[in-house]
């Protein structure tokens, strides 16, 4: 789960992470208010969205009165964002970020996540901040300092020392409050199962100061339960709305921008059904994973939500039954035909346990536009087919 | 032969008296599974499944002399379950569970790492070598008895592998389902030269999908030290960047993690490496005719 810069700039401000003031609005009349609260001269309004690239996009603007203020929010509030992480279609401004402007000498990078390699948090610096650090990395990737921390010792001065040293700070009052900085950087991303924090830019004042002028935080789905004030900071409106409706029913779903509905168990065979539709020359629609506990009624609620696609021209249900029975995903089809209006051919692959019983009820239930297939390869050639109107 | 577990080994199961653990353990017992007990706090000293439970691993493993766990507990409960084992002696922990929070399996496997217990999984089908022993919850009779090691990252990867190397008419040594975990125990890198060691395996498949960068891993090690054909396919060539594809470890980050720069690095390794997973069994006949 992500949240938006202003809930990571609180969860920062808990830590003492240093961060500007600043306050969110969700009115233009907000705004104003909170800009006067915060007493000026200089502001910043920032668009809340879940994508980085939101300056280049328009969303990040600099006012130098209360009248930019209001402009600005009026014109951000609302708008459709697009960045190079929203994709085309962009994302709608529904809150604003009023902030502190800040006095910048320069614009460093800092981030915690996951080393999966070495199974443990990593802190990355880089005296490049306010670039995608993606592009340094691949241009200069010495600029990069990378410090891993065993959680079993946590954060030892010798990993603030590799730090400050690799960012070349020789101001000893600098390298201490980069040291604290880091340090409670690591002790938060470990005690809230954060996925990844990032901070780009983070900035070094005139006077030696280092605050975190944005936040981007990513927390472990698997860890919220044991979170609830951070669930509580979920976004819906952020979410994709047939995703979430399909968790709701223990489906994974993820849209995609093909002509052919999948429908599978198991996330490797999701992709792998995917993958094998497009090597015959058709193109998936969705990811979709029915999970281990599927049963008719979340089957036909994964009809339902393939469908809603209107780009959906065949579907492939394919379904390798270990603990998922197939004669349940065969009953959860004849029931979908019941609920749904199945308008395109479903080419429907039952294999593994209970695939003879499987068989026998589709058989008997006759509904037409379903064409059964063999295996793997015989199930996507006839879905590419049936796409194609052949 | 086989790898890491026969029709000899003794098999503990904790969360035994569960829903999923009493219905797994069952089927694993109807295999053929050595299931010696289970364990279950507060229900030490009943019977279930004809099998004594215990309150803790410890007890289990001094009355039974089990050396595996197959392990059923809660995701919240996880951590707890592994280093429990791993604090009792056993020597492999196979975790089947989905929805371990990372942070504890980063601090679990230290910790069974620290008491040279292997685990395998958490979120995985589990282990079996065919016709012995089945230790997870994988459909066994697929499994018929062969000259084919796997390893895969995705539970039904793995039967649709096994499947079709059966009906070319060809059988499983050993199958081990390591998880899609960004945090995972035994993996490509440990399970190779185990398979590369055992007489019986001919050739091996491995299933891999986007995210992290074993598979890259592997490549190196099977360059350096194996020498029966592998067989490999990476789900995911046609996901999105950034999203999540129902495993948790199964995303690009950025553009780290892609199917293709696993694809390249096996291929150049030597591997046989095939675009859709339809292809295993096909491929599987033929490195070995090649032999």
């Amino acid at each position: 789960m992500n949240i938006h810069e202003y809930q990571a700039k609180q969860i920062f401000a808990k830590y003492g992470v240093p961060t500007p003031k600043g306050k969110i609005a969700h009115t233009v009349e907000e705004a104003v208010e909170n800009a006067k609260e915060l007493g000026g001269p200089i502001w910043v309004v920032k668009a809340q969205i879940h994508a980085g690239g939101r300056g280049l996009g328009g969303g990040v603007k600099l006012a130098k009165s209360l009248d930019e203020v209001k402009q600005f929010a009026d014109e951000i509030l609302g708008m459709t964002l697009v960045t190079h992480q929203t994709g085309p279609e962009g994302k709608l401004v529904q809150k604003v970020y009023i902030e502190d402007g800040a006095d910048i000498q320069d614009e460093l990078y800092l981030s915690v996540v996951l080393d999966r390699a070495a199974e443990m948090p990593i802190i990355m610096a880089s005296t490049e901040g306010g670039m995608d650090i993606e592009t340094v990395a691949e241009k200069t990737p010495e600029k990069i300092i990378k410090v891993q921390v065993d959680p079993s010792v946590g954060f030892q001065g010798f990993h603030g020392r590799e730090l400050v040293f690799g960012l070349g700070i020789t101001d000893k009052v600098q390298q201490k409050n980069m040291i604290n900085f880091a340090k409670k950087l690591y002790t938060l991303y470990m005690e809230n199962d954060a996925e990844m924090i990032e901070i780009n830019p983070l900035i070094r004042t005139s006077e030696g100061e280092f605050i975190a002028l944005d936040g981007k935080m990513g927390f472990d789905d698997s860890a919220l339960g044991r979170h609830p004030e951070i669930e509580a900071m979920r976004d819906l409106s952020e979410e994709d709305p047939d995703e979430r409706e399909a968790g709701k029913y223990g489906l994974s779903y993820i849209a995609l921008d093909g002509e052919i509905g999948c429908m599978v168990n198991g996330a490797g065979l999701a992709m792998g059904t995917m993958d094998t539709i497009n090597y015959m020359g058709g193109t998936p629609a969705n990811f979709l994973d029915v999970g281990g506990s599927a049963n008719a009624e979340t089957v036909a609620k994964g009809f339902e939500i393939i469908l809603k696609n209107p780009n959906v021209k065949a579907i492939f249900v394919n379904i390798f039954g270990g603990i998922v029975r197939c004669d349940r995903i065969a009953n959860g089809i004849l029931e979908a035909t019941k609920l749904v209006d199945v308008h395109v051919p479903v080419v429907v692959r039952l294999d593994g346990t209970n695939a003879p019983e499987a068989a026998e009820i589709l058989k008997n239930a006759n509904i037409k536009n379903v064409i059964p297939a063999t295996d793997l390869a015989d199930g996507a050639a006839k879905a590419v087919a049936a796409a194609k109107g052949e | 032969m086989s790898i890491l577990v026969n029709k000899d080994t003794k098999v503990i199961v904790q969360g035994f008296t569960g829903k999923e653990g009493s219905f797994h353990a069952e089927q694993c017992i109807a295999y053929g599974t050595n299931i010696v007990g289970g364990v279950t706090p507060n229900k030490g000293g009943q019977e279930h499944l004809g099998k004594p439970v215990f309150n803790t691993v410890k007890e289990a493993v001094k009355a039974t002399g089990a050396t595996v766990s197959m392990i059923f507990v809660p995701p919240a409960f996880v951590a707890d379950a592994v280093m429990e084992a791993a604090d009792a002696g056993i020597e492999l922990a196979v975790i089947i569970t989905e929805g371990a929070p990372v942070r504890d399996m980063m601090y679990a496997k230290q910790y069974a790492t620290k008491h040279n217990m292997k685990t395998i999984g958490p979120n995985c089908p589990g282990i079996i070598t065919a016709d012995e022993c089945k230790i997870g919850i994988m459909p066994g009779m697929i499994f018929k008895k062969g000259n084919v090691g796997l390893i895969s990252k995705s539970g039904t990867l793995t039967y649709e592998g096994a499947n079709q190397v059966v009906k070319e008419g060809f059988g499983i040594t050993t199958a081990v389902g390591i998880g899609g975990d960004p945090i995972i125990g035994l993996s490509y890198k440990q399970l190779l030269p185990m398979f590369e060691a055992d007489p019986e395996t001919e050739a091996i498949v491995m299933i891999g999908e986007i995210g992290g960068d074993l598979e890259i891993q592997a490549a190196k090690l099977i360059k350096e030290q194996i020498t029966k054909p592998v067989v490999a396919f990476i789900a995911g060539q046609t996901a999105p960047k950034g999203k999540r594809m129902g495993h948790a470890g199964a995303i690009i980050s950025g553009s780290a993690g892609t199917a293709k720069e696993k694809m390249e690095a096996l291929e150049a390794a030597g591997v046989k490496v095939v675009v859709s997973p339809a292809e295993i069994g096909k491929a599987v006949a033929e490195v070995l005719a090649k032999k």
